[in-house]
């Protein structure tokens, strides 16, 4: 029997495949730069997502794609990585992310009282953005400032002994935003 | 005229107080006085109720005053504060001070006491000594020197320092590591974050000694993303190490080499469990792995691997520049050296108290504490951060040793002590345990990750009144379950502070639960 010598179709020219086409420059440029400098460390994923969190303030979803290519690392890997550390976001925080801690030490001095004039203050719950884009409320457990609580970090900033109205003060909200900061 | 020297502290308790604005203060007001001073910004000496603490050199005595703020500036300088004047903060001459004097601050020596980032400064008070000395020693003789200091882990689960060492010196590889904890992850504890703010150098010598003791060239610190004050610390304390020939290739002209990086860890509690730890720096997510093989054999990438805490770490360069016997000289029985003890919750004088071992929780909570900040009676103490036992106030005369403690089913961990007065509600307490072992396991088995939902469930059914009985009887046999099905020590021992709540204060389950906010509204107004 003959066998007919097969003839391949000709390979179609696919556009070389670029994960991050659809992106927005900024996020593009931020995740080329972040796994640019930082892609090359050992275990490099979260060193990358610190970066591009700082850089834009959380780590888009659509961006999962181009991180995962630039580190040859599977979007599942990714995206269960982001999933997994309560630090890392998906979404745009606020202006402000307010990092209220609700650990025991700061429970022992009063902190559920803080936490329910924040939530009220803002009208938010945790994990939320206060509608006019301003403030993210944050859970955090603890801030090595047990001695001191209840403790806050807000723009990388601790605060010890926060009261409600040292609260209002500190975001310039409510009537104690009026009196004068000491 | 001569210069003074004042030192106002930049840890970031002492920040979150006013220090930055009192050192603002304290420059501006020299300036327009024309006098000269040196302006040292140091660790804080750790106790926080006086923080922020101005001290002045007044010829080699360091006089003290605080708690100051900015407003009390000028008044310092009218009473003459650089010659260390009467004024009403001035508390005489720092080391003078009760609460630090009774102290045996070995690890801590140097915290408060230096400019945290001057290399001169840390040689002049001994550091790099114990260094030095390990560089001409036998790589086994080092090993042998921390085993011989009896030096256990101060994470928390208190492992033989040298064992650990000794196992990875053992191990044949061709890359070998070294990984600091400082996930410092409990309630209640900083004594991580005050060492690396305030002696960041005693860290980086520590650690360099395990790599020379164990062969490993590369290290990493671990360090929590809550800490950006320590990590803005110890980038520089690095930089500043590896430009002056303190780490990288050739240690102190030695022709040895270890480089040390540093990892921000992502606000993951469970990450500060070593496995846990080692997967996240390899850049997965934070599960829990199955030991055997240990880390100490095969650990980060595979590779043998010595994991040890901050406190461990820095506790070894004064056992090898004083020797082991002089470490293990301090403590009580099997408990050796000094425990670094953070009085924190509603405490009058909450701070850093280091001590031997062997003293007790009413020496620490009254003598050293004052009781609480409030006045109000002290309830309960929980011991050893969200998996620690509630002590009750009829156990506090046991002697702090790990396992003269273990005996009352307590846990010393990383020496966190949160205090609670008399208003506390022990069933919700009992509830956060869960809640929060909840939101923190790692998924990996089901007593944890189930197990733990399930109990906030059961305890919000006991507090609200339905068939109590037979629910406590149920959340005592899921505590089982959790304590006996659990990989680790998550699952494993967030059953500990519930169990105490319900043996030591079951009557706050026996009645319905108090308005929690109402109450503590009262306490933060
Ligand atoms: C849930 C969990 C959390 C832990 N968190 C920490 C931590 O934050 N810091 C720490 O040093 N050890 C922590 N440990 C203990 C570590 O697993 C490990 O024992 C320790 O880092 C070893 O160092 P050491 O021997 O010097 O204590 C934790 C353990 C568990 C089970
Ligand atoms: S006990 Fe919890 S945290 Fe520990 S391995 Fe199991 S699921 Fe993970
Ligand atoms: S518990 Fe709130 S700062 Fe530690």
């Amino acid at each position: 029997m003959k066998v007919k010598p097969r003839t391949l179709a000709a390979p179609v020219a696919l556009p070389p495949h670029d994960p991050g086409a659809d992106l927005k420059p900024e996020i593009r440029d931020a995740v080329l730069d972040v796994s640019g400098r930082l892609g090359r460390l050992p275990g490099a994923l979260l060193p990358v997502l610190h970066g591009v969190q700082q850089t834009l303030g959380y780590i888009p979803s659509e961006s999962v794609g181009l991180i995962a290519n630039r580190l040859n690392l599977s979007r599942a890997e990714v995206h269960g990585v982001i999933s997994f550390y309560h630090f890392f976001r998906t979404e745009k925080p606020g202006e402000r992310v307010i990092y209220l801690c609700r650990a025991e030490a700061c429970q022992a001095n009063g902190c559920a009282a803080l936490e329910t004039h924040a939530k009220k203050r803002l009208g938010v719950d945790y994990h939320q953005t206060t509608a006019d884009g301003r403030y993210t409320l944050e859970p955090v457990y603890c801030l090595g400032n047990c001695a001191c609580g209840p403790s806050l970090m807000i723009d990388g900033e601790l605060h010890s002994r926060v009261t409600a109205k040292r609260f209002d003060r500190l975001l310039g909200i409510g009537a104690a935003a009026k009196e004068s900061t000491s | 005229m001569s210069e003074t020297t004042v030192y106002v502290p930049r840890d970031a308790t002492a920040l979150s107080l006013g220090a930055e604005d009192v050192a603002a203060a304290i420059a501006a007001e020299a300036g327009r006085r024309g006098e000269s001073i040196r302006l040292v910004r140091n660790g804080s000496r750790g106790m926080f109720w006086i923080e922020p603490l101005v001290e002045v050199d007044v010829k080699g005595t360091r006089v003290a005053y605080g708690p100051v703020a900015g407003k009390d500036v000028a008044r310092l300088f009218d009473a003459g504060f650089l010659a260390g004047g009467r004024h009403r903060l001035r508390l005489g001459p720092v080391e003078e001070i009760p609460y630090l004097k009774k102290q045996e601050r070995l690890t801590f020596a140097r915290v408060g006491v230096t400019d945290p980032l001057s290399i001169d400064d840390y040689r002049a008070h001994g550091g790099f000594r114990g260094l030095e000395k390990a560089l001409g020693m036998a790589p086994g003789d080092v090993v042998q020197a921390v085993a011989d200091s009896g030096l256990r882990g101060r994470g928390g689960a208190a492992f033989p320092t040298g064992i650990k060492w000794k196992t990875a010196a053992d191990a044949p590889a061709g890359q070998k590591y070294v990984v600091c904890n400082a996930d410092e992850g409990d309630s209640g504890t900083f004594a991580d974050r005050m060492l690396i703010e305030g002696d960041p150098y005693c860290l980086i010598e520590g650690m360099t000694i395990a790599g020379l003791a164990v062969g490993a060239t590369q290290g990493y610190v671990y360090l929590r993303i809550e800490y950006p004050h320590a990590q803005r610390v110890l980038e520089a304390a690095i930089t500043q190490a590896s430009r002056q020939g303190w780490l990288g290739g050739n240690i102190h002209g030695s022709g040895q080499s270890f480089h040390l990086h540093l990892r921000m860890a992502a606000g993951a509690y469970i990450c500060g469990e070593e496995t846990s730890m080692l997967e996240s720096l390899e850049g997965k997510r934070g599960q829990i792995r199955y030991k055997p093989p240990l880390p100490a054999i095969k650990g980060l990438f595979g590779q043998p691997t010595v994991i040890n805490n901050v406190i461990t770490f820095a506790s070894v360069p004064i056992i090898l520049d004083r020797g082991a016997a002089f470490y293990a000289g301090h403590g009580a029985g099997r408990s050796r050296g000094t425990c670094t003890f953070q009085l924190a919750g509603n405490v009058k004088h909450g701070g850093l108290v280091e001590k031997a071992f062997g003293i007790t929780l009413r020496e620490l909570i009254d003598d050293y504490g004052g009781g609480t900040a409030n006045g109000r009676p002290v309830r309960a103490v929980q011991v050893g951060g969200p998996l620690g036992a509630y002590i009750a106030p009829s156990q506090f005369d046991t002697a702090l040793d790990y396992e003269a403690f273990a005996k009352i089913g307590g846990m010393i961990g990383h020496g966190g002590l949160v205090v609670f007065d008399d208003r506390v509600d022990m069933a919700a307490q009992a509830r956060y345990a869960m809640e929060f072992c909840a939101i923190e396991s790692c998924g990996k088995c089901t007593p944890c990750r189930i197990g733990s939902v399930r109990g906030v469930e059961v305890i919000d059914r006991i507090r609200a009144g339905i068939e109590r009985e037979k629910n406590v009887v149920l959340l005592r046999d899921l505590c089982r379950t959790m304590l006996d099905g659990s990989l680790c020590a998550l699952g494993g021992m967030a059953p500990f502070p519930v169990l105490s709540a319900l043996d030591h204060f079951s009557e706050d389950f026996d009645k319905p639960p108090r308005r929690a906010a109402g109450r503590a509204a009262r306490a933060v107004s």
